[in-house]
């Protein structure tokens, strides 16, 4: 049944929703991580939207109360939901906690940054199939007999062969009445993608530069599994050598060393070669870094790695400039140069938090 | 739904205990509904249909979050209507069934019976249905943007009126006693005396005096308008301001629901406690079998529980509805029993009266919350139940129990029920500086208006007056007007004689 407060429902939700635009830039710049909670929900508070009246504010009235303890004992803290002291006969000012779920989130987020939809990568998508039951055979096993049906038939043929009975309806089936579901394989097209993040561990990449990666990745997550049914991640730790490392580790070590960012690269290219066949995967990386390559040598190689191996197999690489106090920032230029020409190639300057949301907008927002 | 044949029964059975106990009231009809049919009906105010609103919504949210995430459930909903319609919750087992029946038909008694309730519609059920038919139609006909936003901005001033409206019955005397009969005489109102001191206590000159007075002030007063201060600012509003047809009459819809909603905030401590008082009385002497016990024992303790911060509507309710009834028993009233100081005569007090039961329906014919509280909560009372007053703390920006004494806790009670703990405001002028500008003024009680809303409410009174609106109120100790002209707020200080 659909109840008639669900307009009115929605149009709330609809205001509410309207409150998160306005406040998504300092979510994501305050580096707020909105915490997953159970499967996918987040929880962010949104205030109840109070209309104005005139009144009192509750902390210069205060209350009556009931309960031990005593004077001076304090009953919580200063926001407006701890003392509902207007003896509870009005509803106080209480703070709603409204559960966004990630994809209304990255539906928003994509609004905000007008982010244009992934279009999957090339018609070689894999398909899948999955059954479903949409028909009635006169064969199969008992288990999917269809009992409804199956006695349609009897009371079919026996109303036309005159044995069926008024008066005493008894309805009996033969084997040959018997119906029996069966399944139809539907071809499900199903768009796999994996996002490759690399991060520079060197010493140069502080505590608050992994931070400002790890607010930006979670938003490029959110985005793309909007996008994808499935994704798969791969992180990567590159200073002088590179490794694979889980997530937990990636956005918690802090190495200290040299930097060669080919070698990132090459273990990107040969996981991507044993694993993730390009014509099935859409493929993303994400590199960050401070942009303080060990030789100009080794750039060009990096270079040379991206054009050749790695570009032409993958989506979109991204490459975010994270800005640390020792780095000198000449790889950003340098691959800027080399790579400039190339269509899915994106790159960011991330001097600070509020840059974040500029930089999401640049790797998302070529809708590769 | 209607209900199943065994609740239908013990509804009958039920109410025939009610009835044994002397409660009185209007035909109830129980209905059957599931969670989210209840969170709707909850959210509409208890109502079947409403008006469309954001809010409604915003409540169905909170209700409907609360119970899919096992935080809150709604047990009872009644309607003050004749006859009275009742919500169950189709999934509560019997015995929270039978008590909410119990705990229905005791509200359905006060809302009878208390004299609070006795101006209230009661075909309420059918005037929301029209007042949901009338908005609908001008959505259609004006725009759901449009309609919403002046929904909105009369759900701003719909408590600016005159909660006791309903009981005054205005005539042709004005408050102050000044009269005019016909052109130009005025009654000078006299000092009583007899004949022949009348001319000493009442002297010639001191008349001609007092008449002079009295027609200056009646001269001013013809200029003025309106002429008395006005509290149903929204009515005023309704009748004066510059309003399209149709806003007029969603105006007069807010305000007619808010008028009948006010009663049960009037009396929400006594409603509750009055309908717990009966419903563990019937549970407890009549209706509970041995096996439902338990069951009923827990629910009943979550109702009455209490949390540090809140006062518990039905808790103190029922205490004090037990206290009166206990006392009035024993007789532990008047001169004799508050004059006597010996306190183990005074705990020990029994005149065997048994006048408690009558006192107690008496208590509920005639009370509101504020004289309820007013007159029954005493220092005992206070003591026994630990109640305390509360405010917040600034240094440490916390809430903090601030006083156990009995004329503290009293006095913060009464003023949080007080016109439901809003500020009083007064229209004093519609024609302030002859530039028809309303000139609102706060009733001070020495606490400070909101100051963010109260200049948004402004600005509400303008999109409705759509001339500037003033307020006078105190900020920080000094009196002061704050305007809204359309474009920007002013705020200024009132030299101390030059009042409005």
């Amino acid at each position: 049944m659909v109840l008639r407060i669900h307009k009115d429902h929605s149009r709330f939700k609809e205001i509410v929703k309207g409150h998160i635009k306005q406040d998504l830039k300092k979510y994501v710049s305050n580096g707020e991580l909105i915490g997953k909670k159970g499967k996918d929900l987040v929880s962010i508070p949104i205030p109840r939207i109070d209309l104005p009246r005139f009144s009192y504010s509750h902390k210069k009235t205060g209350g009556v109360g009931q309960g031990e303890g005593q004077v001076g004992t304090s009953l919580g803290s200063g926001d407006e939901t701890a003392g509902q002291g207007q003896a509870g006969n009005l509803p106080g000012e209480h703070l709603l906690e409204v559960d966004v779920t990630l994809d209304e989130l990255a539906t928003i987020l994509g609004e905000e940054l007008e982010l244009p939809n992934i279009k999957p990568k090339g018609t070689k998508t894999i398909s899948s199939h999955k059954e479903r039951y949409t028909g009635v055979h006169v064969a199969g096993p008992e288990s999917l007999r269809h009992f409804k049906r199956t006695y349609k038939q009897a009371l079919k043929r026996q109303i036309s062969s005159g044995s069926y009975d008024p008066s005493n309806p008894i309805v009996i089936p033969f084997r040959e009445d018997r119906r029996y579901r069966s399944w139809k394989l539907v071809p499900q097209p199903v768009n796999n993608a994996v996002i490759f993040y690399l991060m520079d561990v060197s010493g140069s990449m502080g505590t608050e530069q992994k931070e400002t990666v790890r607010t930006e990745s979670f938003w490029i997550d959110t985005w793309l599994r909007s996008q994808y049914k499935d994704l798969d991640f791969r992180y990567i730790i590159h200073d002088a050598t590179a490794r694979e490392v889980d997530s937990e580790t990636f956005y918690h070590t802090r190495e200290s060393g040299g930097t060669i960012i080919s070698s990132a690269y090459k273990l990107c290219d040969k996981i991507i070669t044993e694993v993730y066949s390009p014509s099935e995967w859409n493929i993303y990386i994400f590199h960050f870094s401070d942009g303080d390559n060990w030789s100009g040598e080794d750039t060009s190689f990096c270079i040379k790695l991206l054009r050749d191996k790695l570009l032409p197999n993958i989506n979109l690489f991204a490459y975010g400039q994270v800005e640390s106090q020792y780095g000198t920032g000449q790889f950003l230029k340098d691959v800027q140069e080399g790579l400039g020409n190339q269509d899915n190639v994106a790159f960011s300057k991330i001097e600070s938090k509020e840059d974040i949301l500029d930089s999401i907008k640049v790797f998302l927002g070529k809708g590769k | 739904m209607d209900l199943t044949p065994e609740l239908a029964a013990e509804a009958k059975r039920i109410a025939e205990y009610a009835r044994g106990y002397g409660l009185d009231f209007y035909d109830t009809i129980f209905e059957l509904l599931d969670f989210d049919e209840v969170n709707q009906v909850a959210s509409y105010g208890g109502f079947p249909t409403r008006y469309p609103h954001w809010r409604f919504g915003m409540d169905y949210e909170q209700l409907s979050k609360g119970y899919a995430y096992g935080l809150s459930k709604i047990y009872e909903l009644v309607i003050n209507n004749d006859p009275c319609y009742a919500y169950l919750m189709k999934s509560n087992g019997l015995t929270d069934q039978k008590l909410v029946m119990a705990h229905v038909y005791a509200h359905c008694d006060f809302f009878k019976n208390n004299i609070w309730f006795s101006k209230t519609n009661r075909k309420m059920v059918d005037e929301t249905a029209n007042h949901a038919t009338r908005i609908r139609r001008y959505v259609d006909r004006i725009g759901y943007e449009a309609v919403e936003r002046f929904l909105d901005v009369c759900m701003s001033i719909d408590n600016l009126i005159d909660y006791h409206a309903p009981f005054i019955r205005r005539g042709d005397h004005d408050v102050e006693g000044l009269e005019e009969i016909g052109e130009g005489r005025v009654i000078v109102p006299k000092l009583k005396s007899k004949d022949y001191m009348d001319s000493y206590i009442n002297p010639t000159e001191y008349l001609e005096q007092q008449k002079k007075e009295i027609e200056k002030k009646l001269q001013e007063r013809k200029r003025k308008f309106p002429q008395e201060p006005i509290k149903d600012i929204v009515e005023f509003l309704i009748k004066y301001a510059p309003l399209e047809k149709w806003q007029r009459d969603v105006l007069a819809i807010i305000r007619e629901e808010a008028y009948y909603f006010a009663p049960q905030g009037q009396t929400k401590i006594m409603n509750e406690g009055w309908a717990t008082y009966w419903h563990s009385r019937m549970m407890t002497e009549k209706i509970l079998t041995d096996g439902e016990v338990i069951d009923y024992a827990d629910h009943h303790s979550g109702t009455l529980g209490t949390r540090p911060g809140v006062i518990n509507p039905y808790k103190i309710g029922v205490e004090l509805f037990r206290d009166i009834e206990n006392r009035w028993n024993k007789g532990q009233f008047g001169k004799e029993y508050e004059e006597c100081e010996n306190m183990a005569e005074k705990s020990s007090w029994d005149r065997k009266l048994g006048l408690g039961r009558d006192k107690i329906f008496e208590v509920r014919r005639i009370y509101n919350d504020v004289t309820f509280i007013d007159t029954f909560l005493n220092a005992d009372f206070c003591r026994e139940h630990g109640l305390f007053a509360y405010s917040y703390n600034y240094k440490t920006g916390q809430y903090e129990i601030s006083d156990r004494d009995f004329k503290v806790i009293k006095q913060k009670f009464l003023f949080s029920l007080t016109n439901f703990g809003q500020p009083i405001i007064m229209l004093h002028d519609a024609n302030y500086r002859n530039r028809n500008e309303l000139y609102l003024v706060h009733h001070t009680e020495g606490v400070d208006l909101r100051l963010d809303w109260a200049k948004a409410t402004l600005e509400a009174l303008f999109a409705i007056w759509q001339r500037p609106v003033n307020l006078e109120t105190t900020i920080e100790g000094r009196l002061k007007v704050i305007s809204f002209d359309g474009k920007s707020h002013v705020e200024k200080e009132l030299a101390k004689d030059n009042r409005g």
